[in-house]
């Protein structure tokens, strides 16, 4: 009898290629994770883009903002597996396993992150093609990189304790929504100043504004401080939001 | 080897007013099958749950494989393999992945886990699905992978949870048949049914649950007893015929209605001789004759005062 006291790390590595397998699987996360976002640029830059006055080339005002699409299209879904992991016996497996239970959780923040990156990577190479152009400096994009990082683990966390806390798996992917839907009600799509009344104050004021702006910044050359650190603070927030959700709902329910 | 494997006194569980399980004990020596039987709803799961470290006990204490569920869980959790009624295995992934996926999580080293994969899936006749996703797995298929999955370790103690509820009848024998064999290595099973005759025919003692309470325990034939003896049962044609046969024969009991009499006897042929020798003398003529032997159906009805049958409707 080989008894093991179990690695938290072991055990996230383990989910981790798991979860990543469970991706590979599913085409479906797979569109909507890469091939949605890309389609929504060449849709925004091709179709609408000419409409919106942003005072510069649309793709260049954009870009930023599909970057913040393809996070949230990752996410829907993240919380469809977390929840049918929950609805299925495979959870009480994994309990009565010792296998330490974060890990569960903490596989499906790391797998989203590392899919998300993929359509992250993809969108920018994409934005590039369609003539985006950064003068950022190796520092500042590693700014971006941070900022985009920091965004999807908080989301990540989030749509995890969603995930968790939904009835069904099909509710699980409802409760995503509103996430993807905030973006196109930031300054990611078109400035705020052009929303109507009402959008204007709601855009200016929720997490995706400042984390826009701040990537948008950092990747024209013009970082501001002042919007990296209210985008670091929303991502803080969120993140720890998130996790306790998630462990809350996680131990009351599996 | 130690004397039991499960040891539990007053277990205890509520949901909010509602009791589940009310004071539950059980002495499960090792390398024994235990089966716990009762309708649904009576608590089974909740037993193996609260057995298992899934769930807290609101009250009482159990050892399992000499650890306390309550403050050793860790331990007790090494030494168990649980399969659930459900099957807990991972659909998106192959027969051999899921099992392969146990073995990493019990640190087995590469070599080892390797070999304990293979052999698992010959031994459960999985080699030729290995490669296959389990989502196309069928209803035997997915219960042998999940038990397979629970032997990884080769666990002291096995629980199985309704184990062949919704199999097909091939299924079943099967599942049955790797039960009896995992005994014979010296595993000791607890198993809960709401099939009497499983229960009656694969396990060495029995305890019978009713609403939280365990209304009786001992060994298949131990329970018989508690009902009484064996009958044969006498059907005639006319209701004439069946007056005047329960004239002759002494002790026996009538159903007008359906025509039948019932005769006590032991299961042995002399009662049964006996009485066809009256009959003959008389010559009286039944249309019909079954000797019946007390099953645990007739047990839970001697009980709970309920058939099974509408305890399970429940």
């Amino acid at each position: 009898m080989s008894t093991t006291a179990s690695a938290p790390l072991t055990d996230s590595s383990i989910m981790l290629r798991r979860n990543f397998k469970h991706i590979v699987r599913n085409p479906v996360t797979i569109f909507n994770g890469a091939l949605m976002p890309v389609l929504l640029l060449l849709i925004f830059v091709y179709v609408f883009g000419s409409a919106f006055k942003v005072g510069e080339r649309y793709i260049q005002y954009a870009a930023p903002g599909m970057i913040l699409l393809a996070i949230t299209y990752g996410l829907s879904g993240t919380a469809v597996a977390v929840n049918s992991d929950m609805a299925k016996g495979i959870i009480n497996r994994f309990k009565v396993m010792n296998v330490s239970r974060g890990a569960v959780l903490t596989g499906h923040v790391v797998a989203t992150m590392l899919s998300i990156s993929i359509a992250v990577a993809v969108i920018i190479g994409m934005s590039f093609a369609l003539g985006f152009r950064s003068p950022a400096t190796p520092l500042e994009w590693l700014g971006a990189i941070g900022i985009i990082l920091a965004t999807t683990f908080a989301a990540s966390w989030l749509t995890v304790a969603l995930g968790i806390a939904a009835k069904t798996p099909e509710a699980a992917g409802m409760s995503v929504v509103p996430l993807i839907l905030l973006p196109f009600l930031s300054s990611a799509i078109v400035p705020a100043g052009q929303m109507g009344q009402g959008f204007r104050q709601f855009a200016d004021y929720q997490p995706f504004t400042p984390i826009i702006e701040s990537l948008r910044g950092l990747l024209d050359g013009t970082p501001s401080a002042g919007y990296a650190a209210a985008a670091l603070g929303w991502c803080a927030g969120i993140a720890i939001v998130g996790y306790l959700w998630s462990r809350a709902t996680f131990s009351r329910r599996a | 080897m130690n004397s039991s494997a499960i040891a539990a006194s007053g277990l205890r569980k509520a949901y909010g007013d509602k009791t589940v399980l009310d004071g539950i004990d059980l002495e499960i020596g090792a390398g024994t099958i235990f089966s716990l039987l009762g309708p649904n709803g009576a608590g089974k799961t909740t037993t193996v749950n609260v057995l298992t470290t899934l769930l807290k006990a609101d009250g009482g204490t159990a050892r399992v494989a000499g650890y306390d569920i309550a403050t050793d869980p860790r331990a007790v959790r090494a030494a168990i393999g649980v399969t659930g009624q459900f099957a807990a295995v991972d659909d998106l992934l192959t027969g051999q992945e899921n099992l392969q996926l146990m073995a990493d999580l019990h640190h087995l080293r590469g070599g080892e886990g390797k070999r304990v994969v293979s052999s698992l899936l010959e031994r459960f006749d999985l080699t030729g699905a290995a490669q296959k996703p389990a989502s196309t797995y069928s209803g035997g298929m997915l219960r042998k992978l999940d038990l397979a999955m629970s032997l990884v370790t080769k666990p002291q103690i096995i629980f199985l949870d309704e184990p062949t509820t919704g199999l097909d009848p091939r299924s079943r024998r099967t599942v049955q048949d790797i039960v009896r064999e995992l005994v014979t290595d010296g595993t000791t099973i607890f198993l809960t049914t709401q099939y009497l005759e499983e229960a009656d025919r694969l396990s060495d003692h029995v305890a019978v649950l009713d609403h939280g309470r365990i209304v009786a325990n001992g060994t298949p034939g131990e329970l018989k007893n508690l009902v009484g003896g064996h009958y044969i049962q006498l059907r005639f044609t006319s209701a004439a015929e069946l007056d005047s046969a329960a004239r002759i024969l002494p002790g026996s009991s009538q159903d007008q209605e359906a025509l039948t009499l019932r005769v006590p006897g032991n299961g042995g042929t002399r009662p049964l001789r006996d009485l066809l020798d009256r009959l003959g003398e008389y010559s009286l003529d039944a249309e019909d004759v079954s000797v019946h032997t007390p099953d645990l159906d007739d047990v839970f009805f001697a009980l709970t005062g309920r058939p099974t049958t509408e305890a399970i409707s429940l």
